[in-house]
Order: structure tokens, then sequence, then C-alpha cells
């Protein structure tokens, strides 16, 4: 039999291609009425009174006393009004929607709505924390006294828009009692869920369709939730069929983003300039809720010690709410901050030692059992030396990184070593998610192929199928694999945390095991619960245990030339190497890698985004940077197989991964071609001319 | 409201309508071409992208007054041609496909780009696509597919 890496056409290709792949803007139903968000003009406050104009016939006001349930959105962490009651804590927080057949007068009256405040002073400082956490691991307090030296480096990252080209948007309907809804979303169960709290309904009475999801990214992972709660609110008024989909300037002001980091290192270093121990402090802005904060300051924290084995090791973090956007998802989930400020921290440890910067960390590269950062233990083999002599190799990396030490030549390279957790952190898996799978085998032999898993451009509508055909050896137009629709699918979990392939793919792979043995028989289904593996244990409270069931490595090498008049950077090359387990088809996962590796780059120098007083700045794609075809460099990747035993084929995760070394490898370029050390990110012109006027800073 | 006539996909139409609405919004809801997206409205991202007069144009930035007589091509009209089915197959080959919503506005920017160089190097593809923007393929893929579609497609454009 071939080998599944072996690259097929995906099976939506046709459809999207075509034009005719269906979005949530796609779907018109007869008597469809608008909606449209009426929003806070303030920052922080109280709502003292409303005065509504003239409302036409036909259209309506949905507000918090429209909400029949908890007027809370079902997130992990329940902070988020459906609409608000009264106090407002960042600027555009929805307050109402308006709802009618025309979508001009729909926004006439949403900007006849007048609304009178009483302005609070609000807070953007990093000082009310909301979620604290701290583990260590070793001598980590002791190690601090007995070192010869400690070197200390502040690190900071700034905002992230996913800046998915599919805006977010929803489309639902009501027959009886049941709310049907349609929408641009990663996870059917966490809207369903949220709606059933919302509306204070049974769980037969809402179902979630996903229709095609043009990108995501995280960005649509909770957010959705608080769209869909005010819509099915909308739609048990309006009774009507209603679309409410953000324009493009809505959605950048008010969807949540990548959390703006800061981060303190120190290092214990020893006589003989050995890496004793590491400390690490940090802070995400929340902004206005704390939503998923915690879960991303988490796995930021645990990623504390980048890709290397510390054996001292202390991390302490904070969740601080601001009035400010709330911020949430983003590919990574406080990986990208952490291995951004952990990489640089070691570079710049070295290069205050005088050693090598590779050599140094190569040094102190994670090997097979040590003990990570939570003291769990990397069970599976790391090939990361292997791995790293091929990125050497096809980079040409000592060669280059000696010939652009001339700061004439105005060029740099960097490398960047690290790894993703698969799955969610700690046990949450295990305790909370608990996926659930469904294989249905029917009469003329058709397998479909019912889970929750969203494709929303990574592949999961081919690769899943893949496996499935592969498994059972039918061919996979046999493979039936439709849109997630809540009334059909079982609950497998959100489509995030790189987990779809490894735990939902694991899963199905384990059902077709199952419904091949019993394949003579004409009909049945096979139904498959996650079981974490038994040697997995992790104690939230204490930060101790394996936070993670399997790991994903890569290393990202970029070369750049910085304009030495502009200093806009241009990137001319990168190569990535990944251990991704199996790759279950090699043109999907060399996609991932190259838009990953596109998002993570941007992220270190390219993409600003910022907020003055509360008010983000940047609220279109002109304004708002994201790369083009001209910012793109050659890419080149090589994917390594190290197979994980409870992934199907050995597959781990993917796509978070890719995004994660981008940023300090290309910020470890620009050092390199512009002789300053990089402390903030994106190392934007403007940030590189600061740089250059700071005499004191010195590569 | 007036009446504005124009061939879309090789059909002259003709339609009752206001005329500063847009483009993308009259192809998309009264002619039901969903191959036109929406991706921001303000001509930045290109998943609105036709041929007009067969140049490419931004429909959310076009208000239909202005396409009066005008020849205007959509993904679904381009989806009929040898030349489709030459970028369709090479897209696929490369991987150029996602989540598929810059993708009908990334085929009409390729078959403009070819129509003008049917043999573009790297660097002119990748001025060619510099007004569609993809979040998902980092551009890598969508580049060699044009490359590939330029060669297997010789003499097409």
């Amino acid at each position: 039999m071939k080998d599944i890496s072996k690259s097929i056409f995906k099976t939506d290709g046709d459809e999207k291609i075509s034009g005719q792949a269906k979005y949530v803007a796609d779907i018109k139903l007869p008597d469809m009425q608008h909606a449209l968000t009426k929003r806070s003009s303030i920052v922080c406050g109280e709502i003292k009174n409303i005065e509504y104009p003239t409302i036409p016939e036909g259209y309506f006001i949905v507000d918090h006393r429209d909400v029949p349930g908890k007027n809370v959105v079902k997130i992990i962490y329940e902070d988020m009004p459906v609409f608000t009651e009264k106090e407002i804590t960042y600027l555009h927080e929805p307050i109402l929607l308006v709802c009618g057949p025309d979508k001009s007068i729909v926004k006439d009256i949403v900007d006849n709505i007048k609304i009178e405040y009483i302005e609070k002073k609000p807070v953007f400082d990093w000082v009310n924390s909301a979620v604290h956490y701290h583990f260590d691991k070793g001598e980590s307090k002791s190690i601090f006294a007995k070192a010869d030296r400690v070197i200390e480096y502040d690190y900071e990252t700034g905002y992230q828009e996913q800046a998915y080209i599919e805006t977010q948007g929803f489309i639902g309907y009501l027959e009886g009692e049941k709310v049907t809804l349609s929408g641009s979303i990663q996870c059917p169960y966490y809207v369903k869920n949220a709606v059933i709290q919302a509306l204070g309904t049974a769980d037969d009475l809402v179902r979630i369709i996903q229709p095609s999801v043009g990108g995501a990214f995280g960005g649509k992972e909770e957010f959705p939730s608080l769209i869909a709660c005010q819509l099915a609110c909308a739609i048990k008024k309006v009774k009507k069929p209603i679309q409410l989909i953000y324009e493009r300037e809505e959605d950048m002001l008010v969807t949540t983003k990548r959390h703006p980091a800061r981060m303190h290192f120190s290092a214990a270093i020893g006589k003989n300039n050995e890496l004793l121990g590491l400390k690490v402090n940090a802070g995400i802005d929340a902004g206005a809720n704390i939503g998923l904060s915690a879960v991303v300051l988490a796995r930021a924290l645990i990623a504390g010690t980048g890709a290397y084995t510390i054996d001292n090791f202390d991390a302490s973090g904070d969740v601080f709410i601001t009035n400010t956007v709330p911020n949430g998802a983003f590919r990574g989930f406080g990986a990208p901050q952490m291995f951004y400020g952990v990489e640089m921290f070691m570079e710049h440890v070295a290069r205050d030692l005088g050693i090598d910067q590779l050599e140094f960390k190569k040094k102190y590269l994670a090997k097979q059992n040590d003990l990570t950062s939570t003291c769990g233990i990397f069970r599976d083999p790391i090939i990361m030396n292997e791995m790293l002599e091929k990125a050497l190799e096809i980079s040409d990396y000592k060669k280059k990184r000696k010939e652009y030490s001339n700061p004439l030549s105005n060029k740099g390279i960097g490398i960047s070593l690290f790894f993703h957790g698969c799955g969610f952190t700690g046990s949450g898996e295990a305790k909370i998610i608990k996926a659930k799978v469904k294989l249905k085998k029917d009469k003329f032999n058709k397998v479909y192929i019912l889970v929750a898993a969203v494709d929303m451009g990574q592949g999961i509508r081919t690769t899943l199928r893949k496996v499935v055909s592969h498994i059972l050896e039918i061919p996979i137009e046999d493979v039936i694999f439709d849109f997630p629709d809540t009334d059909f699918v079982p609950d497998s979990g959100p489509t995030v945390a790189s987990r779809t392939m490894m735990i939902v793919g694991g899963l199905i792979a384990r059902a077709c095991e199952t419904m091949k043995k019993r394949w003579k028989e004409s009909e049945f289904i096979i139904e498959k619960t996650y079981i974490q593996p038994e040697y997995i244990k992790f104690d939230d409270e204490t930060f101790t245990g394996d936070a993670y069931p399997a790991y994903s490595w890569g290393i990202n090498v970029v070369e750049v030339r910085v304009d030495p008049n502009t200093y806009q950077t241009k990137v001319l090359n990168t190569w990535s190497v990944y251990d991704v387990g199996k790759s279950i088809d090699d043109r999907i996962i060399l996609g991932q890698a190259d838009g990953g590796l596109t998002q993570g780059i941007a992220y270190g120098y390219l993409e600003v985004m910022n907020h003055v007083n509360g008010v983000i700045k940047q609220k279109n794609m002109t304004d708002y940077i994201i790369p083009t075809a001209m910012d793109t460099g050659n890419m080149e990747t090589v994917i390594y197989e190290n197979p994980y035993a409870f992934g199907p084929y050995g597959a781990k995760g993917v796509g978070e991964l890719t995004l994660i070394g981008g940023a300090p490898a290309v910020c470890f370029a620009i050092e390199q071609a512009v002789n300053k050390r990089i402390h903030k990110i994106p190392a934007s012109p403007e940030y590189i001319l600061e740089m250059m006027n700071d005499e004191k800073n010195r590569l | 409201m007036r009446k504005i006539d124009f061939r879309l996909n090789g059909v002259p139409v003709s339609i009752e309508t206001q005329l500063n609405r847009r483009l993308l919004d009259v192809l998309h809801e009264d002619f039901e071409l969903i191959g036109v997206k929406e991706g921001c409205g303000e001509g930045e991202c290109g998943a609105c992208a036709v041929l007009i007069d067969h140049e490419v144009v931004n429909s959310c930035s076009i208000p239909i007054a202005n396409c009066l007589g005008k020849d205007i091509v959509t993904i679904e009209g381009f989806s009929n041609t040898s030349r489709y089915k030459i970028l369709k197959n090479a897209f696929e080959e490369e991987g150029a496909v996602q989540c598929g919503f810059c993708t009908p506005g990334m085929m009409i920017a390729a078959e403009s780009l070819l129509n003008k160089n049917s043999n573009p190097t790297i660097e002119e593809i990748k001025i060619g696509l510099s007004g569609n923007l993809c979040r998902c393929t980092g551009y890598n893929m969508i580049i060699k597919a044009i490359k590939r579609a330029a060669k297997e497609g010789d003499g097409k454009w």
C-alpha cells in the first residue's frame, strides 16, 4: 500500500477554485433580515440613557432584555456579556442589535440611536492582574544565589490580527422553537453550548451548521460565540431569518487579537559560562475580559524554557485586565510570544558570554527522557540535532552567518529552534473536552466521518478522509465527510490547539480499525471517546507533570536584507525543518509550513497594530499591513518522520508549530544586518531607526 | 433607479438598479455569482476581483454606473475556458488552495497576468499578485502554480 504522505488533490479544491464553495455570506434565505451592532463610543463608564429614533414597522431593537437565558457568553472563563446592560469596559463594546429588512435603514437607525454615558477613567496600564500563575523546577530559588553572574533582559511583543480574508458572520433562522445558525466558525460545539446558555433552552433546540470557512487562525475560536448568542436572541424576537456579517473595519476593531506580552528573563550563569538556571516573568494584556487568556498564559509559561532543558527554572506570570478590546486565540496561543522571548534571550545571553549562539543553544537542546519545564517527561525521541544539521546544510547558514558579519552587506541570517505542545494544555483534553467521534458505514459500503472538526483551510476534509480510506482500504470517494452539523455529529471538540489530526484523527483511526473487523456487517456505527494515555498526568494547580501528550519540533532559518536608508526589511530566503510525527499529506503540510512561517515572520517585523487610549489605530487592510506576494522570499521546507504512537500513522500537530519560529528567526537576521539588538516586535523600520540612534545598543 | 446594460460572462445582461451600488453587490446579490467575495470592501484584498474589458478590477470599488457597456467576466465565466482548466490543475498540483476565500480572485489575477505576459518570471508573478491578499498560503504555492500554468498552457495565453 502506498505511503499516506504522498499528496492527493484536495477534496474541496474544485468547489473552491471555481468559486462555488458556499461561505456564510453566500447563503441567502427567503425574507432574510439584516442585523447591525450598536456599540459604545466611549472606552470606560456606564450607560446613562439611550434615546431611540422612531423605529419603523418591521425593524427591531435587540438588547440585554432580550436574552432569555444567562447574559454571559460561555467561554472558558465566563466574563463577557452577550449585550452589556450598563457597564462599558472597552471601546465598541456591543450594546444592542438593530434588525430589519433593509440594510441601509438598519444602518440609519444604528447611527441615530443616541447614547448618553457617565465616563470613568479607563485603565491601560498593566496593573490589574486577574490571573496569576507561578511554578518552578529544580533548585530555582537557591541557584541564583550561587550564580557567578546573572544576566537579565526584557522583551515585548505587540498585537497581531488574524486577518482571515473572510470576515466573521452568521446567518440563522427559527423553526418552531428551534434556532439554527450557520457561521464562519472553528468550533461548532462552543457556539452551540454558548447559545444554549444564552437562550436558556434545551440541547435539542439549538443547531449549528458550518459552511465553508474563509480562514480562522484562532480568530474564530471563541469570538463567534458572542455573535451567535446575540443573533440567536434576535432570531427569537424577530422570528425571521437574519444575517449578521461584519464589515472589515468592524471585524478589525472588535474581534479578538493576539495578546501583547512583556517578558522579563533572568539567567543564572556559572563559573564556566554554563546556564545554571532561568527565570521568566510574563504579563499578557487580556483586554477587557479574561476569556481564554489564562490558558494562553499557561501555554506561554510552559514554553518558558524554549526548546531547551533547563534544570532550574522559575516561571510566573499575570493576565492583566485593561480597558481595551478583548484578546483571544491566535495560532500558537501564547507560544509565539514566549518562543520569541526565550530565543532572543538565549541568543543575547550567549553574546554577552562571548559564546557562539548556536553552540550555546545546542548544548541545552532537549533530549528524549529529559524533564520538561513542568517536570513532565519528553517521552518520545527528539531528533532536533539531526534536523539542525539539515537546516544548516540546506541554508548554508554558517558560511552566510560569517559573510554577513560584515556590516556593509546589510544582510543577515538567523535561526530559531522551537517546539509546540500538541493538543490542549494540561488536563483539558481528558477533563474538559472528552472528544467523541463516530464513524458510520452504510449498506452501500460508504463510510461517513461524523466529527465536529472544521476545515478552515488546513485541509482536514481531505486528510481525515485519506486516513479512513487508507486504513479501510477503500477509495476516498467512498469516504464522506460533510460539513459539521451539530444535529448529526458528536462533540469531537473544537478545531484548535493543533489537535484535530492527532486527537480526532487518532480516534477516527481507531474507529476504522474496529470497523475493519466488522466490515462484513451491512450497516453500523462505531463510536470512540478520547482517553488520555494513562501515563499522561498533569496537575493544573501546581503545573506539574506532562502538559501535553506529544510535541512537534521545528527549526526556521531566515535570510534578510535591511535597506540601510529606509530600514525596510526584505525577506530573501527561508528554510524550515519540521518534525510533525508523520505527514498525512505532504503538499498540505508544506502549505501549512509556508503559510504559518509567513505569518510568524510578519509577526516579527511587519504587522504593526497598537492602541492609543483604547482606540485600535489600524482598522482596515490598508492600515494593517499583512504580507503580499511581494513580501514572500524563496521558501524551502523539509519534513522529518518521527511517529507518535497515538496519532494516526504517527501524526502530531502541525498548524501552530509553523508560526512559532518565524519572529525570532527574522529578528536574529535583522540584528545581524543592522548590528543592533532587538527587544521588541514587530521590528518595524521605525523601531530599527530608534535602535540605530541608540548608541548603547550594540550587538 | 436606472437601467444598465453590460456583458456578463459573455452574455448581454440588463439590470434596473441604483447607480451608486457596488458592482460586487450587483454580482453577488442580483446575479447570485457567489465566486465574487467580499474580503475588505476597500479595494485592498482582491477577493472580489473580476475582469472588466480584460483588466483585473476590484468589484467592491466600482459603482455599477461605471459598468455601462462593459464586458465583465467573473470566476463563473472564466471557469468555462480551457485556460481555467490549466490554471485550476496547476493550483491543485502546487497546493495553492487552502481556505479558498481568496482563490477565485487569485485565479482572475493570474488570468489577467498571463494574458499580458504568458511567461512571467517569479518577480513578475509576485507583482501581478500584489493586489490579492492571501492569509493561508504565504503565496509560495500560488506563485509556483502560476509558473506551472504558464509552462503547461504554452500557447494558450
